[in-house]
């Protein structure tokens, strides 16, 4: 026992005395690690993240297409617009004697980048996320006058808007200055308590808004020589002729396959009724494959780091034929070479294991709170889970096989060289 | 120290050794005894079987027949890895150049045999109190100064270099104490001053002395000398 803990000092004390050429075959078990790592646990937590931004919505329903990109735009605002469903939908399907309540969401607009939801008080009574929990405002109230806006956390601590702030919504996506709706500015009159879900990077106004300020546009850009003032617009009928997406509780969710057939036979418009869990699951099992490929390219960076290693410890053996001897001369078997060079790699495994999973740390926190802000992507370190124990334990097996490599070699050489010192 | 009760401490007996895939013998020794305590010098030319001999005796190798005893211990009956512990407990062993570990210190360096092999742990415990102390009062007489002890070795002159593997060699007093041309990478000078140390070493400690060397001039100095070339018959046959 002693015995094999003097080896190991030695093997310590080896790994150390040529660390300028071994760091680099650390480095690369670290990035391996990193990787393999870094992949698993950005899967997961996006995942997490996805599955936790909404709670207790039974259907999603719109114009009839594809179901993961009505998710996406509806709820995670993200990818390209979807058709819209018309608002007489909307109030039917409110009105059926199955629907607890409804949310309508209308969007399309944009602040500084974020999405902006056109949609009604019900929104904040309603909405739900992360296993049952409310939205709450950490100041203020929700919209109420037509040029009110809720802004979500990340948006009011970014740009630094409180209650009273004046901000311009800007016409889709566009960084075209042009495309302003700067003649009807909105006031802040509530700032969200943090979620971190989308709603953090969203901004909330009223359907009859959002109607209001697209009065004197059409196709994208403003009517020319027809302008309608804000203080104009009450004139007009802003009742919205369509929204993108209504959200749907029900009184019980045994219902919800029953509105589902219901809505995919409404005569009066295609639509569709999507439910959530449904959703995502489809997206995750087609991102699964990528998912796989890019585990399997990790594995592959892995095992060359494995092999780098090997054949660093390789070369250094012919130099360390003397040293090999001298242990041999002063009583040390085969066996114990063997084990001393074994222990080297393996050293060199955990090493590089540990400063992987140190710069896997280091990297959540520098880019954990970029992904929070621009994807509304929360990440954070956490003991490894079960199966980031078992890569761990992965990458360990697979570097004792590789250390066994040069282990074998030293044993075979301290066989054959015996005490003879070759130059 | 006290010698062995064995009467001999190295004792071969028609032991002949053949490379595996040769059939000519390399050595063929009918007899060939060391006695407790006694300093012998083997002399022969480069390729005369000298690495293969001390490979026998410290028990590396394994004769094709005949009788190898060290210190009471037969090692042609021994398995290899009882000859392995055999060796780091009752034999020390120099080299005849680059005899240090790099990444040790000196002292650690004097200290492995101690570490493989808890009987010569022992004996240096019982010499000194520790085998620490063991390696300190060696290195002392070897004049070397405790400021380079803790030192890495890789700066050391080769004199030094063999004044550190000769108190690896000695400490814990193994009874036997084998040199493979221990003083040919030493100049004329430092060659004498080691000679004379390593003698009063193992005289202090008790160890037998097997030195091997090319260099017949160092051949004084011992009590009894050999030529590797007279003791061989499988050498003989091959000039005849």
């Amino acid at each position: 026992m002693r015995r094999f803990f003097y080896l190991m000092s030695l093997a310590r004390k080896s790994a150390w005395n040529r660390r300028g050429t071994l760091s680099l075959v650390v480095l690369c078990i670290a990035l391996s690690t990193l990787l393999l790592l870094g992949i698993e646990r950005i899967r997961n937590q996006i995942r997490e993240n996805f599955v936790q931004a909404v709670s207790g919505v039974d259907l999603v329903v719109g114009a009839r297409g594809g179901d993961i990109p009505l998710m996406l735009y509806a709820v995670f605002h993200l990818g390209g617009a979807t058709n819209g469903m018309g608002w007489e939908s909307a109030r039917r399907i409110a009105a059926h004697r199955d629907v607890a309540w409804t949310i309508p969401l209308s969007l399309g607009d944009s602040h500084n980048g974020h999405p902006v939801v056109a949609t009604t008080p019900d929104f904040f009574d309603h909405y739900r996320f992360r296993a049952g929990r409310r939205i709450e405002f950490a100041q203020g109230r929700a919209f109420d006058a037509l040029f009110d806006v809720v802004v979500g956390a990340e948006v009011a601590r970014k740009a630094g808007y409180r209650i009273g702030s004046s901000l311009v919504l800007r016409h889709g996506n566009s960084d075209v200055r042009l495309a302003e709706h700067s003649d009807k500015p909105f006031t802040v009159t509530g700032i969200l308590a943090p979620t971190g879900t989308p709603v953090d990077r969203a901004l909330y106004i009223s359907l009859a808004a959002m109607e209001a300020i697209h009065i004197d546009w059409q196709g994208g850009a403003p009517i020319p020589g027809f302008q309608v003032r804000a203080d104009q617009v009450g004139k007009f009928d802003l009742t919205p002729k369509s929204i993108t997406a209504l959200l749907v509780g029900l009184k019980s969710r045994s219902r919800v396959f029953a509105l589902q057939r219901e809505l995919g036979a409404w005569k009066e418009e295609a639509l569709m009724g999507v439910m959530p869990g449904v959703a995502m699951d489809r997206l995750w099992r087609m991102l699964d494959i990528g998912e796989r490929v890019l585990l399997l390219v990790s594995a592959l960076v892995t095992l060359t780091g494995l092999a780098g290693l090997a054949s660093a410890i390789l070369a250094g053996l012919g130099e360390r034929r003397r040293e090999l001897a001298i242990l041999r001369s002063a009583g040390a078997r085969p066996l114990d070479i063997l084990f001393l060079l074994a222990c080297e790699g393996v050293l060199l495994v955990f090493a590089g294991i540990a400063a992987g999973l140190l710069c896997l740390v280091l990297l959540l926190f520098a880019i954990g709170p970029i992904l929070a802000s621009r994807y509304g992507i929360v990440l954070y370190f956490s003991c490894p889970a079960r199966e980031e124990w078992l890569l761990l334990g992965g990458i360990v097996v697979a570097g004792s096989l590789a250390s066994l490599i040069p282990a074998w070699r030293a044993y075979r050489i301290s066989l054959s060289d015996g005490l003879t010192l070759s130059t | 120290m006290a010698p062995s009760s064995a009467p001999f401490a190295v004792e071969l007996r028609d032991v002949r050794f053949s490379w595996p895939g040769q059939a000519r013998p390399v050595l063929d020794i009918a007899h060939l005894s060391i006695r407790p305590g006694e300093r012998v010098f083997i002399s022969g030319p480069s390729g005369s079987g000298k690495s293969t001999l001390l490979g026998l005796i410290a028990g590396i190798l394994r004769p094709g027949c005949g009788h190898i005893v060290v210190n009471g211990a037969a090692l042609h009956a021994m398995g290899a890895s009882a000859r392995d512990r055999f060796r780091g407990a009752e034999i020390g062993f120099i080299f005849q150049q680059f005899n240090l570990i790099p990444y040790l210190s000196m002292l650690e360096n004097v200290l492995i045999p101690c570490r493989l092999s808890a009987r010569r742990q022992a004996r240096a415990s019982r010499q000194a109190g520790s085998p620490r102390e063991a390696a300190a009062r060696l290195l002392e007489r070897l004049d070397l100064a405790p400021a380079l002890w803790e030192r890495p070795v890789t700066r050391l002159s080769a004199g030094q270099q063999q004044r550190v593997a000769a108190a690896r060699a000695l400490i814990g007093a193994p009874p036997l104490l084998i040199a493979d041309e221990p003083s040919s990478a030493l100049d004329a000078d430092r060659r004498d001053i080691f000679l004379e140390l390593l003698l009063a070493e193992c005289a202090l400690a008790g160890s037998s002395l097997l030195f091997v060397s090319h260099d017949g001039a160092l051949a004084k100095a011992f009590s009894t000398t050999l030529r590797l070339n007279d003791l061989n018959a499988a050498a003989r046959e091959e000039s005849a």
